[in-house]
């Protein structure tokens, strides 16, 4: 067979995960530190998981409505007026999905015909390109600046508008600077949109992971909920990654569009993590925020430690990652990385994982007990002493 | 500062250092802070769990309820710390309900336990009952899940 010739262009013409290598030899070694992951370690709250084995236990075996059973979509819709202050109608503007990935998916799929424009702000977490193009979009670039905390600015943003720009992918807090978009910062950003007819893909997997500032979601600003579609999940908030549980919010004319790829591709989200979702928005608030000051006291150690050795980090507000700076050791990433992995059994990511603008930076992960932490800090600074 | 104690509660061995980095204080602050805890006895000290089936060590663990009559004065005071001298005994509880005293033992052999119940504490004029529960496992103590050595399953790295 030519596989050559069977196999679609645009698959494989996509780049496959360019760490890979990397991630190669960390598998074969023994006595590695990882700070890699970009899950919880926490396992799901007992009480969420209960209720996923009780609605096996009572035979909820069967699909669920396409969109998701309506007391989860209520229970979402609740959720947001609270979290956010926006209001979506559980019945046509809520869509359960395979997990936040799938709703990414969805509203590229609904929205791109070939050859629009998907802005991709980075530093950023891998899928949105790829996804993009997969649908026919193009996707462009925006290196966001450490000096500006890596937000993205207006002044960014209106620097690669073009009549043909259909999507703007906004993924904060984010994955993996750490970095969080505040009010102000928005509606910088907002007052660039109003006038265009870009949609906003705001994703907020880690809205609940922020550290002395609530999160603001694009959506709530004035005239922004028309053009702003949420992709959110209970992987990072509930510590149910492997639930696969996530969901869409956006204007009825959208998810209506949506829901038919939904439909012909997935049929419906896992049943049973739909009832433990309903028990996890219903009850796990107090988990989420004992998880949140777990994380950030971790945060405070991990920046602290990594600063008294002379390593410079952008304070991080969101999410579970610091992003320091590693440039002025004289490497590459990606040689810095593999030099701490090999000699001293420390794994991190480099930040060209995550977008060429990476380089000089990598991701560090907190997902994991202080202890640990603690170990893989005095073995880096070994490595910074001796470099 | 509940943050603090509970940190400590969960894992003694967290310096001030790593403390005062994790709390957002300074780490002389920290310092001060447990000194007062323990000069208080809000922290009374500090232990390892240690899960002694895994040993080579003979050790039993035993449940003994007991029923009391209280002295008109003294209450069970004067019985608790009749009692919780012996070395023997890790643990002793007042309780509500069905007996008086939960007194937690721990001993070399089942016989040993026995023989401390039947001669040291059945003895006591004021115990009108004794009932000796072994255990036969730990499941989980103060926290800690016995017999599971956590392991980091997560496969997925971005």
């Amino acid at each position: 067979m030519d596989y050559n010739n069977i196999l679609s262009d645009v698959v494989k013409n996509m780049a496959p995960s360019g760490i890979r290598k990397f991630f190669d030899i960390l598998n074969t070694m023994k006595d590695v530190i990882s700070l890699t992951v970009g899950e919880p370690d926490f396992k799901t709250p007992w009480h969420i998981r209960v209720a996923g084995i009780e609605s096996l236990e009572n035979g909820r075996t069967h699909y669920t409505s396409n969109s998701g059973t309506v007391e989860l979509r209520e229970e979402i819709s609740a959720y947001l007026e609270r979290k956010i202050k926006v209001s979506y109608d559980p019945m046509h503007e809520i869509i359960v999905t395979v997990g936040g990935s799938e709703a990414i998916d969805l509203a590229m799929r609904a929205l791109i015909n070939p050859g629009d424009e998907v802005i991709v702000p980075q530093p950023a977490f891998v899928c949105y390109g790829p996804i993009a193009s997969l649908a026919g979009g193009v996707p462009v670039y925006i290196d966001t600046k450490e000096k500006n905390r890596f937000k993205l600015t207006a002044e960014e943003l209106r620097s690669v508008i073009t009549p043909k720009t259909k999507l703007l992918v906004l993924p904060y807090p984010s994955n993996p600077t750490g970095a969080i978009m505040e009010r102000e910062d928005l509606e910088a950003l907002a007052e660039v949109l109003r006038d265009t007819n870009i949609m906003v893909l705001a994703d907020e997997i880690y809205a609940e992971l922020t550290y002395g500032k609530e999160h603001v979601s694009i959506a709530s600003l004035p005239g922004m909920r028309e053009r702003t579609i949420i992709a959110s999940g209970f992987s990072k908030a509930y510590a149910m990654t492997g639930w696969r549980l996530g969901y869409i919010a956006a204007p009825s004319e959208v998810t209506g569009q949506m829901l038919k790829i939904h439909q012909y591709a997935i049929m419906c989200s896992p049943t049973t993590s739909q009832y433990a979702a309903v028990e996890a928005l219903r009850n796990g608030q107090s988990d989420v925020e004992e998880m949140r000051a777990e994380y950030n006291r971790r945060r405070r150690y991990i920046v602290g430690g990594l600063r008294s050795i002379g390593i410079d980090c952008f304070e991080p507000e969101g999410a579970f990652y610091v992003f320091p700076y590693i440039g002025k050791f004289g490497m590459t990433s990606e040689a810095f990385c593999e030099k701490l992995l090999m000699e001293y059994g420390v794994a991190i990511v480099p930040g060209t994982a995550f977008g060429t603008c990476g380089e000089g930076f990598a991701r560090i992960s907190y997902a994991y007990s202080v202890e640990h932490i603690a170990k893989a800090l005095d073995r880096i600074e070994k490595f910074t002493r001796n470099y | 500062m509940k943050d603090l104690l509970k940190l400590l509660e969960n894992d003694a061995r967290l310096s001030p250092e790593k403390l005062a980095l994790m709390l957002d204080k300074e780490e002389g602050d920290i310092k001060a802070m447990i000194e007062g805890y323990e000069r208080d006895g809000v922290i009374l000290g500090y232990k390892t769990m240690i899960d002694w089936d895994k040993t080579n060590t003979e050790h039993v663990c035993a449940l003994i309820e007991l029923k009391i009559i209280p002295q008109r004065d003294r209450g069970y005071e004067h019985i608790a710390q009749k009692i919780y001298n012996y070395p023997e005994v890790e643990s002793l509880y007042l309780m509500s309900g069905g007996y008086d005293l939960a007194v937690f033992i721990e001993g070399k052999t089942m016989r040993e336990v026995a023989f401390f119940v039947a001669e040291k504490l059945a003895t006591l004029e004021d115990v009108t009952s004794t009932a000796t529960h072994f255990v036969l496992r730990k499941y989980k103590d103060k926290g800690i899940v016995f017999g599971a050595v956590p392991t980091d399953d997560r496969g997925n790295f971005i």
